[in-house]
């Protein structure tokens, strides 16, 4: 497994919502999503295969995604997955959780470094 | 519903995720050799960058999984794998388990049926039987349902009573019906007013017979059985209103009862309305069964107290004519026993049913044992396998639960079987069954006895499986993996569960064959009594009755009945006809009374009560009943009204000391009736069922002089069964020729009840033969189980030990002695199950006792018979098996394994 030290645990729930947000742009596969992560964050976070594919499959059970059959970028046959409009409202939802929970961090040590 | 499109929908899903990661490892490969590295090395990088694809794959699809249910369902199919790759074992077990659950699914539908269902009417728990005690009434009381009611105990309790809601009365009775189809003897209920609201089931077409139509010189009505009315009128609706006649009277038909409706226990075609006169009732005329239902919240308690309080109101209330005592009842010490209907009409069949029922069920733990037997091997076998498993992290509980899914499906899978099985099994338990079981037609397989049997599965699937699951769990694994090499023979331990098994077995297995055998000695017992008949086979009997309306005047009755006879004795064959008031085990009794013998002074000035019966001269003859002394009657008697009676053996004995004494003898009725002489003394009749004792009884001729009235005014018996001997009895051509001899004399008298002496006597023993057939059944099929399961278990041993035999052939064993010691170790299990078996059968037995008739429930020639019969048998099981022991060539024994 990629598990390198110098990236440390996401908390709980950030894969599925790094998931989503990244589905909000353009439906991707499962590699490409890894990627994109990756890219995105410059190599700051990197998503680990083996929690990815389980969290989709979660997702799934939820009704946030959806699996369409597709084709990767290099014809081969693959499931691409989609944000659905119940995954879309998770995800605002959890975006507001998650801003009012940095807000609340970022005070926290702001008052700790004076 | 979503779960189930879930469940069904999982293979693509887990296709999507295989396809996904391999797309991922694709893509990340490529990737890699774009910067150079070669395919393999690229590939090996990818797949260790990704991890464990098996695992992950398998986290991922866990989503769409419930672990328990799913590994639930693996073992399932696992089991059947398993019983399809031994499908020897598979229908062994599963025929075993099909044949005892269904036995006991008929059983007990039968029991269901007939004892736990409600009896069908509303309410029907606040239903009870007026049953009167009369213990001061001799004979009367003795015998049969207790003391029935007389009209004028209907018009005292009715007007009178307290406790009940509504009650009435009602009383058997055969009518003709002519102008419908050729002339016919139809079954009829005669009802009060009050029958039908008691029972409280609406009629299917038209009206209630009420209490208009009781008025007894009113317009005259009847109600149609749903039977009848499908039979004669082809279920028309429009017979409302039409009349037909019953009896030559004129009666509106007004309505018809629904299907399946009877009267307590009585199937009938016709109800007519009793139509008393309550002005001209005597306080005699015990001949009505009464019915009522009490006031909700009322107990049966009650109900005695209250009608105890209206005996002496009756006694007050009616007499039997002038210059009778009215008070003489109270030596009668009539007291109401109500008892709730359904206690009525169970009767007495519960004893059989209940000892049925726990035969069945022995039989059905005799088959557990064989199954778990069964499963004992097959656990042995795979005894490695599970210790690898378990060695491998299968928890013993994951093991555990195995072994009892495979079980309780085998269980399962044999309950679905024994449905098919029970069906088939109830029509033959009915064919067999004792006519008279009550509510025959509320048998069926219904969703109470379908639960029964489900549940009788499953537990029994836990019972067997859960002997060979504990033997594991009970086992360490190492050592099971050890010892499971090449030792010489199994260890004992592992012999043991199974000789338990056998012993048990054993033990059931003479529990029901001792009990077979008390049913067989107890059959022969009663077989071996002396009905007061002989040869029954070629005796016909028949019911005839000529109604007033058709003859009014006795004496032209009592010709017809000649001329009848007459007709009867010229057909070819016959050598003798009579007729009687009744013939013995019809349960009818035609009446009883007072009999004062001359020159005797009775204890309390009143004579016990006698058994009536009305016969013709040679009915004695045509019967094959024994003339002690004396001489018969002769029409000349009959004809003259002589004052000539004929008395049963006992009664001669208990009056005059002997038969031979008797003759001269007088007795007369009551004490101004004019006095009989004893012509005659038959032997004695077990008219009451060869169990029974035999009666006293007085035999009148069938003309005579009536008592009950003032001036004597002749009468004859309007009802009498007629009795044929002829070596023909019973076949077809026979009672075509009877037919037309009975019509050649008057062509509207219908037959009725046409039955061989023979069948009216089987019919007697019914209950009997039902049980001893029942316990013959599930006695033999115990043994051969038993006998199987030893079976089973010596060869086993045999086989197990194969190696051992040889080496002490080798060291120069006898062949005899090494058959002996295995037929010795299959005799020490059959010892030790026949002495537990003979202990609980002796404390069994006891329950059996009121089925038992002339024979101890202790019979030492049973409890010595039965464990030398099951000695024998297994030492013959045994013998095979330990023949093939000493046939075993030690040199092939050494090399093999």
């Amino acid at each position: 497994m990629a598990n390198n030290s110098d990236h440390r645990d996401l908390f709980p729930g950030a894969l599925e919502l790094m998931i989503l947000q990244s589905l909000r742009l353009k439906p991707m596969h499962g590699y490409a999503l890894v990627k994109h992560i990756k890219q995105v964050s410059d190599d700051l976070l990197q998503v680990e295969e083996g929690s990815l594919y389980p969290a989709l499959q979660r997702m799934l059970k939820e009704g946030w995604l959806e699996a369409e059959t597709g084709t990767s970028a290099k014809g081969r046959p693959t499931r691409i997955y989609r944000l659905t409009d119940a995954g879309i409202r998770h995800l605002e939802k959890e975006v507001i959780s998650v801003e009012k929970m940095f807000a609340g961090i970022t005070r926290v040590l702001a008052v700790a470094k004076v | 519903m979503q779960w189930f499109a879930q469940f069904f929908s999982r293979r693509r899903r887990y296709e999507d995720i295989s396809i996904s990661i391999q797309e991922h490892i694709e893509e990340r490969t490529e990737e890699l050799m774009v910067d150079g590295i070669a395919r393999k090395q690229a590939e090996q990088t990818a797949r260790r960058e990704f991890g464990n694809v098996t695992l992950l794959e398998e986290r991922s699809r866990e989503v769409w999984t419930w672990p328990v249910f799913d590994s639930i369902l693996a073992d399932l199919k696992f089991a059947f794998r398993r019983l399809r790759k031994s499908p020897g074992f598979a229908a062994t077990v599963l025929l075993t388990l099909a044949i005892g659950i269904g036995a006991n699914t008929t059983v007990f539908s039968v029991v269901n049926g007939v004892l736990l269902k409600p009896l069908p009417y509303p309410d029907s728990e606040r239903l009870v039987s007026l049953w009167l005690n009369a213990p001061g009434a001799g004979g009367l009381a003795n015998f049969s349902n207790g003391l029935q009611l007389s009209a004028s105990m209907y018009f005292t309790f009715r007007e009178h009573n307290r406790t009940f809601q509504s009650m009435g009365i009602w009383t058997p009775s055969n009518a003709s019906v002519t102008g419908v189809a050729e002339p016919e003897q139809v079954r009829t209920e005669m009802i009060s007013d009050g029958v039908l609201q008691t029972l409280d089931v609406p009629p299917a077409v038209g009206r209630w017979l009420a209490q208009a139509d009781q008025d007894p010189h009113g317009g005259k009505t009847a109600m149609l059985s749903y039977g009848y009315w499908q039979r004669r009128f082809g279920g028309d609706r429009n017979v409302i209103g039409r009349v037909i006649q019953v009896d030559a009277q004129s009666r509106e038909i007004v309505g018809v009862m629904p299907r399946g409706f009877r009267l307590v226990d009585r199937e009938f075609d016709l109800l007519v309305p009793l139509a008393l006169d309550r002005t001209n009732q005597k306080l005699a005329g015990f001949g009505y069964s009464g019915i009522a239902r009490l006031k909700p919240g009322i107990q049966l308690a009650q109900a005695d107290a209250d009608i105890a309080r209206l005996i002496p109101v009756w006694m007050d209330s009616f007499s039997n004519g002038p210059g009778t005592n009215p008070h003489y009842y109270e030596i009668w010490r009539i007291t109401p026993g109500f008892r709730s209907l359904k206690q009525l009409v169970i009767g007495n069949i519960s004893s059989v049913l209940w000892v049925v029922m726990a035969t069945v069920g022995l039989v059905m733990l005799i088959v557990c044992t064989n199954v778990a037997n069964l499963l004992l091997v097959r656990a042995e076998s795979r005894h490695q396998e599970l210790s690898i498993r378990a060695a491998l992290g299968a928890s013993r509980m994951r093991i555990v639960r195995e072994l009892l899914i495979e079980s309780v499906s085998l269980g399962i899978f044999g309950g679905v079987i024994a449905v098919g099985l029970a069906f088939a099994g109830l029509r033959l338990l009915l064919a067999i069954g004792p006519a008279d079981l009550p509510r025959l037609s509320e048998i069926s397989l219904d969703a109470r006895t379908l639960g029964f049997t489900l549940a009788l599965s499953v537990l029994s699937g836990l019972l067997f499986g859960s002997i060979s699951a504990l033997r594991y769990a009970r086992t360490q694994a190492s050592a099971t993996m050890g010892s499971a090499t090449r030792t010489a023979s199994a260890g004992r331990a592992r012999q043991r569960s199974r000789s338990v098994l056998v012993m048990a077995q054993v033990s059931m297995a003479l529990i029901l064959l001792v009990s077979a055998v008390l049913m067989i000695r107890t059959f022969a017992a009663l077989r071996n009594v002396e009905p007061g008949f002989a040869d029954p086979q070629h005796v016909q009997t028949m019911h005839i009755w000529i109604p007033d309306l058709l003859i009014s005047d006795p004496q032209t009755v009592t010709h017809v009945q000649n001329n009848i006879a007459d007709q009867l004795a010229a057909i070819p064959g016959v050598t003798s006809v009579g007729f009687a008031g009744a013939v013995p085990m019809e349960n009818t009794d035609p009446n009883w009374d007072e009999i004062r013998v001359e020159g005797k002074i009775y204890e309390g000035g009143e004579p016990p009560l006698r058994l009536f019966n009305f016969v013709s001269p040679a009915y004695f003859n045509a019967m094959g009943t024994r003339l002690v002394a004396g001489r018969d009657f002769t029409w000349t008697d009959l004809y003259d009204l002589r004052p000539r009676v004929i008395v049963s053996e006992n009664f001669a004995r208990e009056s005059w000391g002997s038969a031979s004494a008797a003759v001269g003898k007088r007795l007369r009725q009551f004490s101004n009736s004019p006095w009989q002489e004893a012509i005659g003394v038959v032997e004695d009749v077990r008219v009451h069922g060869v169990d029974e004792k035999a009666p006293a009884i007085v035999y009148w001729p069938a003309m005579l002089n009536n008592p009950y009235t003032p001036k004597p005014t002749i009468d004859a018996p309007r009802f009498v069964t007629f009795a044929i001997r002829s070596d023909r009895a019973g076949t077809e051509g026979f009672l075509k020729q009877v037919q037309q001899a009975v019509w050649s004399v008057n062509a509207s008298l219908p037959l009725a009840s046409v039955n061989t002496m023979q069948e009216i006597y089987s019919q007697s023993l019914a209950r009997t033969s039902f049980t001893l057939v029942m316990l013959a059944i599930a006695g033999a099929m115990a043994l051969a189980l038993s006998l199987i399961g030893i079976y089973g278990v010596i060869s086993y041993a045999v086989s197990q030990r194969t190696r051992e035999i040889g080496i002490r052939l080798a060291l120069g064993a006898q062949k005899g002695a090494l058959r002996w010691m295995f037929v010795r170790s299959a005799l020490a299990l059959t010892g030790v199950g026949v002495v537990i078996g003979l202990g609980a059968a002796a404390a069994l037995m006891r329950l059996m006792k009121t089925l038992l008739f002339g024979i101890s429930p202790l019979d030492p020639l049973t409890f010595l018979a039965v464990p030398l019969i099951l000695a024998t048998a297994a030492a013959l099981a045994s013998y095979l098996p330990a023949r093939r022991a000493a046939g075993v060539d030690p040199v092939e024994a050494l090399r093999a394994e």
